[in-house]
């Protein structure tokens, strides 16, 4: 009987070793880097959600899946490079410099630059008309005068 | 006159991509597996959990794997036209049940009819998320060296069928 408790002594942690995952919350180290990577992240299910706060399932998944990642050593740079190799750029808020993302980082500036241009364009074009006009002595005197009424009186 | 043509080319320019905007189904992310060769796994098979399944089983030919689940409603429209397809013996489909319970998934099969030569089981989405897996039903066409050639996202329609992946299983049969 001495002998068999014993027994069960000896391996009664290793079940429960086995037994028992650690919470993910437990860390909360790696719960931050991963609400923090996932906060750039988009979740695909509700789009302009972010994946730190989406409640869908998939987004819970990949939430999962980013921790794990996490914990097996893989820095921010290669979970996002696996993410983006399954699920596309789509899954970046902040789209890379490519050849047909390129509109859509400097069309701004570009419009910017041609209202510039337009604008120039047209001030130039307006003093243009607007020619000195030449007046004899005595217009020049009464337009002095009935602009500037107080010096004549 | 040519003071309303600017106004007049802006408001064009505006309502062509108001336009184009109208068609465009923000749903549908472009995947960047196409053209990939499909990720690896092995899971156990729906009906047989002691049999596995992986896609190198597949290699030398041309497949269908369906991404359905119990759970899912537009796999209920896709449905009928996956049971004619693999009634025609065309191109062999392989399920992968997702995120769904083994004794659900074979429920569903049962009731509605099995188009499947067989379905694995991803009880918790892990193979999904390897697909770029973002919303049920989704389906790949995966040639015979192994790599995904296309994929169609939402239920297969009998237009979808028989403009795109017909006609592309076809190529890749031939090849």
């Amino acid at each position: 009987m001495k002998y068999l408790l014993i027994l069960l002594f000896c391996l009664s942690p290793g079940i429960s070793y086995a037994g028992v995952a650690k919470d993910m919350a437990d860390d909360p180290v790696l719960e931050k880097r991963m609400i923090g990577l996932a906060q750039n992240l988009r979740c695909l299910v509700c789009q302009n959600e972010s994946l730190a706060s989406s409640h869908s399932e998939l987004a819970e998944d990949l939430r999962r899946e980013v921790r794990e990642q996490m914990q097996k050593g893989m820095s921010d740079q290669e979970i996002i490079d696996y993410l983006v190799s399954r699920y596309g750029d789509f899954v970046l808020f902040d789209p890379p410099v490519k050849s047909y993302t390129l509109l859509l980082w400097y069309g701004p500036f570009a419009l910017l630059l041609a209202g510039l241009a337009g604008l120039v364009f047209q001030l130039r074009k307006r003093k243009n008309k607007i020619s000195e006009a030449h007046l004899s002595d005595e217009d020049a005197h009464r337009a002095a005068a009935l602009l500037n009424p107080s010096k004549d009186s | 006159m040519m003071r309303f043509i600017w106004p007049f080319v802006i408001f064009v320019t505006l309502a062509g991509f108001l336009y184009v905007g109208l068609h465009l189904n923000p749903h549908e992310v472009p995947s960047p597996l196409v053209g990939k060769p499909a990720p690896a796994f092995n899971l156990t098979q729906l009906h047989d959990p002691t049999k596995q399944f992986s896609p190198q089983d597949m290699k030398g030919q041309v497949w269908l794997l369906n991404v359905w689940a119990s759970w899912c409603v537009s796999c209920r429209i896709e449905h009928p036209v996956l049971l004619a397809l693999s009634r025609q013996n065309i191109v062999p489909i392989y399920g992968l049940d997702y995120k769904d319970k083994r004794e659900a998934g074979m429920a569903w099969l049962l009731d509605g009819g099995d188009p499947y030569v067989l379905s694995s089981s991803d009880t918790d989405g892990r193979i999904g998320i390897d697909y770029g897996v973002y919303g049920v039903p989704e389906t790949y066409v995966i040639d015979k060296q192994g790599v995904i050639r296309y994929k169609q996202i939402g239920p297969v329609t009998q237009q979808s069928l028989h403009e795109k992946i017909l006609p592309l299983v076809a190529e890749l049969q031939a090849k």
